[in-house]
């Protein structure tokens, strides 16, 4: 078994004294939640933190409030399996819930926490690897190297955006609020990532995303579909996350977001774009038909590359699929989701 | 008669039918009944031991450093700084065990540490012994390897053009064949050229299977101490304890001698192969400890277990088949060509198992095989469950519903006119005895409902038959000797407790419950109240290993021998007791009776009391070595075995026609067991298999990247895919067949051939729900997809090979077949016997198989 290096391990009782002791410590120092993406990464030396600071005492990060007619907010220690089997969540934001299902697998969801599925480090079958393994490659951009081996020409790193919620939650426009050394900041999702695989968050190193809000339910619905290689344990190897208002038959507004093929929740502009104000019916042929052409321009913008499970190429092909299935899931009549591939 | 001259003495071979085949069930207390495995409360409450949960006091920990060049000189290697290190007590580097070592005979070409070249990314370069983990593994980092880079070889293609002339470097081995070829090996049964100009129909198709690891839950850990007086215990999650002995005995022959050196397997983690190899880690940490004088351990990491691998060869493969208009095969010309990875392994075998098997199924009238091993730099294959044989059953079964298909004939047709008769030689002269392959294809057609559905569902659903057969055990050890292959004896104490000692080791598969089961059986005891001790080279006699299916066969048949052994020198001096006639003596309950008023007798403890004051301390032997193979011809020695076990399945499908994703909602499995011996066990086995060989199908792949020096991509439980239950499809199985006079009660094999069904079954439902032939092994949805697409583009809907690399054969070694009039021997040598016997007048020409 790998082993975790040697580090400092504090327990403070609140988010603020949370926050004092990162900043005290600067970039030596890490929050650590459920511990389910932290600790692998330690034991393979990419994250090699002198000071780990623990949320799990923190009671100001847990808990959720608020309803569905003006919006949810939960604190973001909040486990993904307390998410999954919520009553009022399961009822009022099912493709949310969805979403944080088809995490990995039960015994991860007991432990990881949506904050830290927000945060999820990006990935990559190159710096995924123990220290022995990136010896091998002479390491690479994202830790301890100078080369990027899935593009060695590109002058950024190609990591991949592998959290299931992300997308979703960029497409139904949630917000988190970041405690800083200097106060709360409220920050909407869609403005939170960054296109890069190394500098994939904007925010301050010390400051500590407390919770996440969920917008008020007025009409939209919202579908992630997950592509993955089983139906437990594995990353998204692209995740579309689509959110649909109608006004009647009429598309009203539309957001998709195709993670887990690119460094950050990309947007499908063009998509969204060609069916603005587009008439769209459930099971209907020439719904569908629309919903394929304009799902076929999510192709272009889809980043897959190798340096994930299956092949890219083919994981490019199922981008328009994917996102025109999380698009009809999202039309009135459409049934609720409950499969855990595709 | 002392109890010495009783227990043993007897012939190691006994003829066909003396295992108690013959005794009806309804005869049988212990056997067939589905009783508790006798250690299944240790290990499902946690308290069985494993190698990793063994401690001694001043244990000192293992760490080895590996190398981070595929194929590489090693310039210089200074562990000075690792030395230095404060809580290091021991650097070990390649100089320090100059002697070789490999599994087989021919392939002694493993270092315990690499000397002066490296082979691959993770082979062993130094081993360090340290107070804990932490300090060894920094001080592996310490240990400064200067590497020269020597040219990288990692596909069948390249390894196959490298010049023979070419300089030293470019091989990766300096044995072998030429270049970087391991193995090459041409046999010929019958006549080619007749057989194919009979055929009505020739098709020629091309394959590939991908290698795969075992993936055992168990990672390897190794326990070796050295004591004061000079004697060496090795403690470790082998499946060949004997054979890492003979190992430790060669490499370390300088520093301890094979009798003061003592092997004891630990009970396996899951096996499957890939702890059937003696390894450097065993033997660093056996020097280590001689070193310090400490007990030392090493486990590896689950990244070590993939660079330690041994696991299924990839193999491309070239089959032309001909066949008559009713489908019968007339020839089959079959080619294999097995990545071997690094070093030699159990290759050598390998390559004969990607022949050997293929006429055992169905009767092929002229047999050609060509076979050839490289070495490239990656991990080591080996054995995994079905060694060498899943890759051309792949072959053979997809090819089976083409020409089905081709033929306009239903695949439960062709295979079932085509089926070996029972008690029949095979053109390459693998000797089958019963075969029940007819009863289990009937069994799972018509519990499947395959003819009504098999071409009649809805597009993007489909149903697929194949099936298989698997050696109970190969019929020769793995070097060569006339000694048993498996010895069991008995001690039998005065509080009437039985203690079964056997060599034997169990991975999981439940072998120790085997012996409780079979003597249990004979000297009428409750298997849990026997003493099973097993698996140390100190205490138990010699059994091979956990490899080639091969142990409830042979140790059962040991075990039997030496249990009626036991019961032969109890029965007289019972009868005498009692007044009745030897043969009315019965053992049951606990009990020696007369069987003719059951209420005279006595506990079984009394009777062993009243021998034991008649014939002093009770002990019995019992051995067991395979019948001799009429295969005689020099590659004759891979295939034989006592009996062969055969499945056949169906497979359903449900393909996405939009993204190639498919499921598997249900499989029908079923499997000629002979008789089982305990068939909870037996389905145990069958659906282990059913889940391993779905891995294999749907997604399992040692992936490496040739264009980043040679790295495993994925060398991590998360991303090397292996189905989780949510892929576990809803399983029937059934077990069927008639008790087999080879096996102990009639049993055959269970643990290895059920797997290979599944491979080529999958591949036919595919090709059944949406037309796509995957002629590739995994079956994975980005190739669903392409062919899909290709399809869509009215091209051939195929995904697969289209040729194999060129090999310059050495000339065919050809041998008639039974039905040509054949000896079993190679043309050439009918000959020179011929003129022996001439000369000798007549002598016998009763000889082994090489």
């Amino acid at each position: 078994m790998l082993r975790l290096p040697k580090f400092s391990y504090h327990r403070p009782a609140s988010g603020a004294e949370a926050v004092r002791i990162v900043a005290a410590h600067g970039g030596e120092a890490r929050y650590v939640a459920g511990g389910t993406d932290l600790y692998p990464n330690m034991k393979r030396r990419v994250q090699r933190p002198g000071h780990v600071v623990a949320l799990s005492r923190c009671q100001d990060l847990r808990g959720m409030r608020g309803e569905a007619r003006s919006g949810v907010t939960i604190g973001a220690m909040t486990t993904l399996s307390a998410i999954e089997h919520d009553p009022r969540l399961r009822a009022e934001y099912p493709g949310f819930v969805h979403a944080a299902s088809v995490v990995s697998t039960p015994l991860l969801r007991n432990m990881g926490t949506i904050g830290g599925n927000l945060l999820l480090d990006t990935r990559c079958n190159y710096y995924d690897q123990s220290h022995e393994w990136r010896e091998s490659i002479d390491f690479c951009k994202k830790c301890d190297g100078s080369t990027c081996w899935v593009a060695p020409s590109s002058p950024r790193c190609w990591a991949v955006q592998s959290s299931d919620t992300v997308p979703l939650l960029c497409a139904i426009d949630a917000s988190v609020t970041l405690l800083g050394a200097d106060g709360e900041r409220r920050v909407p999702l869609r403005a939170l990532y960054r296109d890069d695989g190394i500098d994939f968050v904007q925010k301050r190193h010390e400051e500590l995303l407390t919770a996440l809000h969920l917008p008020a339910t007025n009409g939209w619905r919202a579908s992630y579909r997950k592509l993955r290689r089983r139906g437990s344990f594995d990353f998204p190897v692209l995740g579309v996350g689509a959110c649909l208002s109608m006004d009647g038959d009429r598309v009203a507004e539309l957001d998709v977001r195709i993670g887990g093929a690119g460094s950050w929740p990309i947007p499908a502009q063009k998509t969204v774009e060609m069916l603005r104000g587009a008439v769209l019916r459930f099971d209907d042929a020439a719904s569908d038909e629309l919903i394929r052409a304009a799902a076929q321009e999510a192709y272009k913008p889809t980043r897959a590359m190798d340096n994930t499970d299956l092949d890219a190429h083919w994981r490019k092909k199922m981008a328009p699929v994917f996102v025109a299935r999380a698009i009809r899931d999202c039309l009135p009549g459409a049934p609720p989701r409950r499969d855990v591939l595709g | 008669m002392g109890a010495d001259a009783a227990g043993s003495g007897a012939p190691i071979e006994r003829p066909e039918g003396r295992y108690l085949h013959g005794v009806p069930d309804a005869d049988l207390k212990v056997v067939g009944k589905p009783w508790r495995k006798i250690d299944a409360r240790a290990r499902v409450t946690g308290q069985t031991r494993f190698a990793d949960d063994l401690f001694a006091p001043r244990m000192a920990y293992c760490k080895l450093l590996r190398s981070t060049q595929a194929h590489a000189r090693i310039v210089r290697i200074d562990a000075s700084a690792a030395e230095a290190m404060e809580g290091v007590y021991a650097v070990l580097l390649g100089k320090d065990l100059p002697i070789t070592f490999g599994i087989l005979p021919v392939s002694q070409d493993e270092h315990t540490l690499c000397i002066d070249k490296v082979r691959f990314v993770g082979d062993p370069v130094a081993a360090v012994a340290a107070v804990d983990e932490d300090t060894a593994w920094e001080a592996c980092r310490k240990i400064v390897v200067e590497y020269e880079a020597l040219p990288l070889v990692t596909d069948v293609f390249t390894a196959a053009a490298t010049d023979p002339e070419a300089p030293h470097e470019h091989r990766i081995h300096d044995y072998g064949r030429l270049g970087n070829f391991h193995r090459q090996e041409n046999l010929e049964f019958g006549d080619l050229a007749q057989g194919f100009g009979e055929s009505d129909l020739v098709r020629e198709d091309f394959f590939f299977f991908e290698g795969n690891t075992h993936l055992p839950m168990e990672e390897h850990a190794t326990l070796a101490t050295f004591d004061p007086d000079g004697k060496l215990c090795v403690q470790s999650s082998t499946q060949t304890p004997h054979y890492l002995h003979r190992a430790l005995a060669k490499v370390l022959a300088e520093h301890v001698p094979a009798h003061k050196i003592r092997v004891i397997a630990c009970p396996n983690g899951g096996g499957f192969g890939g702890k059937s190899d003696p390894f450097s880690h065993e033997i660093a940490v056996a020097m280590l400890s001689i070193r310090t004088g400490r007990p030392v351990k090493v486990t590896l990491t689950r990244e070590e277990v993939f660079y330690t691998h041994r696991g299924r060869h990839p193999v491309l493969m070239r089959s032309r088949i001909g066949v008559s208009r009713s489908g019968r095969i007339k020839a089959l010309d079959f080619e294999t060509h097995l990545d071997g990875g690094a070093y030699g392994s159990y290759g050598t075998a390998s390559t004969f198992y990607t022949g050997a098997l293929q006429c055992v199924t169905y009767h092929v009238e002229n047999y050609w095989f060509r076979g050839a091993r490289y070495f490239t730099n990656k991990a080591p294959c080996g054995p995994k469950r079905g060694h060498g044989t899943p890759q051309p059953r792949f072959a053979l079964e997809v090819q089976m519903d083409k020409l089905a298909v081709e033929l306009g004939l239903d695949p439960v047709r062709i295979r079932k006119d085509n089926l070996v008769p029972a008690n029949s030689l095979t053109a390459n002269w693998m000797r089958v005895g019963t075969m029940a392959l007819g009863r289990c294809i009937d069994q799972v057609v018509a519990g499947s409902g395959f003819l009504d559905r098999w071409q009649k569902l809805p597009h993007g659903k489909g149903v697929g038959l194949a099936c298989s057969s698997y050696l109970s055990g190969a019929g020769l050890p793995i070097y060569w000797n006339a000694m048993p292959h498996s010895g069991v004896q008995l001690k039998l104490d005065r509080s009437g407790l039985v203690t079964v000692f056997c060599g034997s080791t169990d991975i999981g598969q439940g072998s120790n419950s085997i012996l409780a089961y079979v003597v249990g059986e004979v000297l009428g005891l409750d298997p849990q109240d026997l003493r099973i001790v097993t698996s140390d080279t100190d205490l138990t006699p010699v059994d091979l290993g956990s490899y080639s299916s091969r142990v409830t066969l042979m140790t059962g048949n040991a075990a039997l021998q030496a249990a009626e052994r036991a019961r032969d020198l109890i029965a007289p001096h019972v009868a005498d007791k009692l007044g009745v006639p030897r043969n009315r003596i019965g053992f049951a309950k606990g009990r020696v009776f007369d069987v003719s008023d059951p209420d005279q007798g006595m506990p079984f403890a009394d009777a062993v009391q009243l021998a034991e004051s008649k014939l002093g301390t009770i002990g019995t032997t019992g051995s067991y070595r395979p019948p001799k193979s009429p295969a005689r011809y020099k590659g004759g020695g891979v295939g034989p075995s006592a009996n062969y076990s055969f499945t056949a399945a169906v497979v359903e499908v449900d393909v996405d026609p939009e993204t190639g994703i498919y499921t598997v909602p249900r499989i029908f499995v079923a499997h000629d067991i002979g008789r089982s011996i305990n068939p909870c066990l037996v389905m145990g086995q069958v659906e282990g298999s059913v889940y391993m060989g779905l891995g294999e199908a749907m997604m399992e792949e040692m992936s490496y990247r040739s264009d980043r020096f040679g790295v495993h991509k994925i060398p991590s439980m998360l991303d090397y895919k292996s189905p989780t239950t949510m892929e576990m499809p809803e399983l029937i199985t059934w077990l069927v067949g008639d008790p087999d006079p080879n096996g102990p009660f009639g049993a055959k094999e269970a643990g290895q051939g059920p797997l290979l069904p599944i491979m080529p079954a999958v591949a036919n439902a595919v090709f059944d729900a949406v037309g796509v032939r995957v002629d590739e092994v995994p079956i994975t949805p980005e190739k669903v997809f392409e062919g899909i697409e290709r399809a869509r583009k009215g091209k051939e809907p195929r995904v697969g090979p289209t040729k194999t690399p060129h090999v310059d054969w050495p000339e065919a070694r050809k041998v008639r077949t039974p039905w040509q009039g054949g000896t079993g021997l190679e043309v050439e040598r009918e000959q020179e016997e011929l003129a022996a016997a001439r000369a000798n007048g007549g002598a016998s020409r009763e000889r082994r198989g090489d």
